[in-house]
């Protein structure tokens, strides 16, 4: 066969350019979203989310939610706030808000705080970030920890911007007056955060918080379920989420 | 050789210091012996001893990848059985304890697994 180099780079050139975009094209014709989509994976209909009635909570100024979560789940205490561990934290409106701070705003809905914690995100930045695949988000929406896995780089911690995350900076045991044996602690250099008590979830209990709220502050419920305890109490109310404008989709619901 | 006398007495001085550690046991007769493990307070293990012996390591890596990542509780045993609550403290732990058992291999052998940085051994004393 007699080809011309003229040819012979045509051809070649052609059969590179079909190489090269011819998945994409494949996956356009397809049908298949192109875009790396990670989110939007099926969670057999489930999202658990929370919703925090904050009047309740700005009316009282109220840690039992954090007391039982931190004890349950040995978070440590350390005074020093640079190596501060925490789940559930509270936050005036501002902090919490920053983004839905308007000005003249009326100082029943600014004042006191309300109660944060990890948003349980449905497109979770912490996720996307973790070199090692030791945080993940669950079938249910749950985003947790693999602690066997966590290298410690903190990356996740970056990644959020609730500022969910603590990184054990030192032996937690040190910072615990006594430990609950029905729960690991963590170690040295692993981060950690709330984990909707995923371990109650498991055999059917509600997060240890919302059990613990005297004044009935937070409910738990599925999103995905049209007649869960968190779709009633959303229905004629006006609630927000933490930076959402930020797309990660939050779960934790505030009615202000 | 010069000094072969010393030189001689010397090395051979060097080689019995140095492998005095070794005399020591022999004689003591502590040396290679298996490290003698409780007897578990129940059973029967989750899988046969021969295998677990071998491979319990395997198997606790096996489980925590289930447990935590596939969101699993129950252990299908291979002798049929199934086992609930598929952790160190939910099976290992209710009928071995870790001091007179765990311990006295992973010393022997000078493994440290980091297990008991963060799960907590159960105080009650199992046997």
């Amino acid at each position: 066969m007699d080809v011309k180099r003229r040819d012979f780079l045509r051809i070649a050139g052609l059969g590179a350019g079909l190489g090269i975009g011819g998945q994409a094209v494949w996956e356009v014709v397809k049908g298949d979203d192109v875009l790396a989509s990670t989110h939007r994976e099926k969670t057999e209909g489930k999202r658990w989310a929370m919703v925090v009635e904050t009047a309740k909570c700005r009316a009282h100024d109220c840690t039992d939610c954090i007391t039982i979560c931190h004890k349950i789940h040995n978070v440590p205490h350390f005074d020093d706030p640079k190596r501060e561990v925490k789940w559930i934290w509270r936050q005036g409106f501002e902090g919490a808000f920053p983004d839905q701070f308007n000005e003249f705003l009326d100082e029943d809905i600014t004042g006191g705080s309300v109660p944060l914690m990890c948003n349980h995100c449905d497109n979770p930045g912490c996720v996307k970030v973790c070199p090692t695949g030791a945080t993940f988000k669950r079938e249910d929406g749950i985003v947790v920890i693999d602690m066997h896995r966590c290298i410690g780089c903190r990356y996740c911690m970056a990644g959020c911007p609730y500022g969910s995350r603590s990184f054990n900076w030192q032996d937690p045991r040190k910072g615990l007056d006594r430990i609950d044996p029905e729960y690991p602690t963590r170690t040295k250099g692993v981060v950690e955060k709330c984990t909707f008590c995923s371990e109650r979830l498991a055999v059917g209990k509600l997060p240890a918080c919302v059990e613990a709220c005297p004044y009935k502050a937070l409910t738990f419920g599925d999103l995905a379920d049209k007649g869960s305890d968190v779709r009633k109490a959303l229905k004629g109310v006006y609630a927000i989420r933490r930076k959402q404008s930020l797309g990660l989709g939050p779960s934790i619901f505030y009615i202000v | 050789m010069y000094d072969a006398g010393k030189v001689i007495v010397g090395i051979v001085l060097f080689i019995g210091v140095a492998t005095a550690p070794l005399w020591y046991d022999t004689i003591a007769g502590k040396s290679a012996q298996a490290p003698k493990l409780a007897k578990a307070a129940d059973g029967p293990c989750v899988e046969p001893k021969e295998w677990m012996r071998a491979n319990h390591m395997e198997l606790l890596d096996h489980w925590r990848d289930a447990v935590v990542r596939e969101g699993e509780k129950d252990y299908k045993s291979s002798t049929g059985k199934t086992w609930e609550d598929m952790k160190l403290t939910g099976t290992c732990l209710k009928c071995h304890d870790k001091a007179r058992f765990c311990d006295k291999c992973h010393d022997y052998e000078g493994v440290k697994p980091y297990c008991w940085d963060c799960h907590v051994v159960p105080k009650k004393e199992v046997r």
